[in-house]
């Protein structure tokens, strides 16, 4: 079984790291995965983090990303909603790198 | 996750010559970045199918059922009796190696179990061993061997490494279908709990909430709603779609990809504006929400299952016919299955164009029309206000997707649509296109980022072909009508072609679409500006 132990915890992820249970996240959790992926989490991108958070209680799935560019352009500023500060703030992709901080699984099918 | 190769890795390393020894005595050997990950047991629970567990393709015990080789045995004792088309494609080959090097897999790899006789062969030894005389007494010697694990892992590191996408078939003068034959071998190893969870997540998604991402209904209302106010910043019209509205005379049907993933959202965009021009009375489901269906990619049995949910809506709703839209595989289900899944929908109408009044008699029993079909015909009657113009900074090119392609006959509509709203068209080389088209590389549910190394390799003979009009003629966009090209190309021409993008058809339908009540438009769906003659009034 795939996973990490942290503060003697287990949690469960998928072979590519993502968690696998929603309801273990929290935010030493986020940060443990941040640093596996070489994001130093700053305010910016936890605002992202808690808006994919937010986003997918209520929808159960992660937004679309003009979803989620047209949040940063609400949050950060009109100059920094688009995608170039999303890859600034996340180089590996969002879905790779923000949506695993978030806890979020990885969306599957036609994507 | 296995590092990426550079692309120069890749052309160095790919060698034709076959080895040495006996395929037979080459073991298995499961390369990172070369297969996806196995069935998750929580989706393997929703599909209610066999050995339901935790498991994982890289540690050696697979958890298999106890005589699992027994149950393997029956499968195909039990499907040789079902199919007649499997006992011949069984026993018909002569291995004339016609479709060795037409495979994309092979040619991007040189693995030479990925010629489609040898993959063909791997379940044949089988079949042989233990089903026809001559395999039971001579053995090695007529081409038998014994079901063992590592024939099985072998199995199912090669099936999941063919996209079945049937061009082979074209080449095969005894007409075998090898995809069937990848579709039987997988639903043997479906029954031993053996799918990929790229292919069973979306699948016990589809099953549990209609779609393959599992979007919710209020998740498909608000994603929708969401493009329809990208609309309306770009072209000042404001478009109002309904959902789930019982009356309808159509019901719209396209893959979730199209709701979720760039550039599909431009596509979806596309189809929104569409409608509102014609004044279509017609309805979204957010129960029937899925145009895909990786249960065909599984087993026949969950494959009809989920085609069920389509015409279970349309007879719940009350409307005339269905209209789907870009969609690769789901055509093939529609044309060659759903008829004998679940046909034929008499309680349906024949699909009839409100608008041109041309009735599509190709699909008088399944009732469900394509939406290049669909869009071909409104042009060819001049029913739509189009400027090609605005997309004059584009010079395209088509990828027929595999299963429209091959799976349905259709190669001139989106052809016809592409030559009426683009001035700018150029095909790639002829033994790339129509029903010789080579795949994306991705199909029947391989697009999982895991397994990229391949999908690279298996998309370089299509990439190869773009990469020729690129130099050609300057190509910079990608055309196709599939989701899972639109998902899968991009990595791909990235990869490749860099300079190339990735669209579906009916995005640049709408993007030179000129729609009542319009305002002047500056961009295209995606924002970018228009090209400079646009901008002059027209």
């Amino acid at each position: 079984m795939a996973g990490f132990e942290l503060k003697g915890k287990f949690y469960e992820t998928d072979e590519e790291g993502y968690l696998q249970n929603l309801d273990d996240w929290n935010e030493e959790v986020a940060l443990y995965i941040a640093k596996t992926e070489d994001i130093e989490m700053d305010e910016k991108r936890w605002e992202v983090v808690n808006f994919l958070k937010s986003y997918y209680k209520e929808y159960q799935i992660a937004p679309m990303i003009k979803v989620l560019i047209k949040e940063m352009a609400k949050m950060f500023g009109h100059e920094k909603g688009n995608n170039k500060y999303l890859y600034d703030l996340f180089p590996a992709g969002p879905a790779k790198q923000a949506c695993k901080i978030a806890g979020l699984p990885k969306p599957t099918g036609c994507v | 996750m296995a590092k990426e190769p550079k692309p120069q890795e890749i052309i160095s390393q790919i060698n034709y010559n076959p080895p040495q020894k006996s395929w037979m005595d080459i073991p298995v050997e499961m390369k990172e970045g070369m297969f996806c990950y196995g069935a998750k047991e929580k989706s393997l629970q929703t599909l209610d199918f066999p050995n339901v567990r935790s498991w994982s393709v890289l540690e050696e015990d697979w958890k298999l059922p106890e005589k699992w080789d027994k149950i393997v045995l029956e499968g195909i004792a039990e499907r040789l009796k079902k199919y007649r088309s499997f006992k011949i494609f069984m026993d018909i080959c002569v291995r004339c190696g016609a479709c060795a090097d037409k495979c994309h897999f092979f040619l991007g790899s040189g693995d030479p179990k990925n010629m489609p006789v040898l993959r063909a062969e791997l379940l044949r030894s089988i079949y042989r061993k233990n089903f026809t005389a001559a395999g039971k007494i001579l053995g090695k010697l007529a081409g038998a061997r014994k079901l063992t694990l590592n024939v099985l892992k072998e199995w199912w590191y090669y099936f999941y490494q063919c996209s079945e996408c049937r061009r082979c078939s074209v080449f095969c003068p005894y007409g075998i279908d090898t995809a069937e034959i990848t579709i039987i071998a997988r639903e043997l190893l479906n029954l031993l709990g053996l799918n990929i969870e790229w292919i069973a997540g979306p699948a016990a998604n589809c099953y549990l909430k209609g779609n393959h991402l599992g979007l919710e209904p209020h998740t498909i209302k608000n994603s929708i709603d969401f493009l329809v106010d990208e609309i309306e910043e770009k072209t000042g019209v404001r478009v109002s779609p309904t959902f789930n509205r019982k009356g309808a005379e159509i019901l719209f049907v396209t893959p979730s990809g199209d709701l979720f993933a760039d550039p599909g959202t431009y596509t979806c965009m596309g189809y929104l504006m569409l409608f509102h021009e014609l004044g279509l009375d017609y309805t979204w489901s957010t129960y029937a929400s899925e145009g895909g269906n990786f249960g065909f990619f599984t087993s026949m049995e969950l494959a009809k299952r989920l085609n069920t949910k389509i015409y279970a809506e349309a007879k719940r709703l009350g409307v005339k016919w269905i209209l789907g839209g870009e969609c690769g595989h789901m055509w093939r289900v529609i044309n060659q299955y759903m008829d004998t899944f679940n046909g034929p929908a008499d309680f349906l109408e024949v699909p009839t164009s409100p608008i041109t009044g041309t009735k599509f008699e190709n699909a008088k029993s399944t009732k469900m029309t394509h939406i290049s079909e669909f869009t071909a015909d409104l042009i060819k009657h001049k029913k739509l206000n189009l400027d090609p113009r605005r997309n004059d900074h584009l010079k395209v090119t088509f990828h027929d997707s595999c299963n429209v392609a091959r799976g349905m006959g259709m190669f001139e509509e989106p052809r016809y649509v592409i030559k009426n709203v683009c001035n700018h068209f150029y095909e790639m080389p002829e033994n790339t296109i129509r029903e010789k088209t080579f795949c994306c590389g991705s199909g029947s549910g391989l697009n999982a980022s895991e397994n990229m190394e391949m999908r690279l390799r298996g998309g370089l003979p299509r990439a190869n072909a773009v990469k020729y009009v690129q130099e050609q003629y300057g190509v910079n966009m990608l055309a196709c009508i599939c989701a899972i090209d639109r998902a899968a190309l991009p990595p791909l021409m990235n990869y490749w072609v860099p300079g190339v993008d990735v669209t579906g058809v009916t995005e640049l339908v709408a993007n030179a679409l000129v729609m009542k009540g319009e305002k002047k438009r500056t961009t295209n769906l995606r924002g970018e500006d228009l090209s400079v003659e646009e901008k002059a009034d027209v």
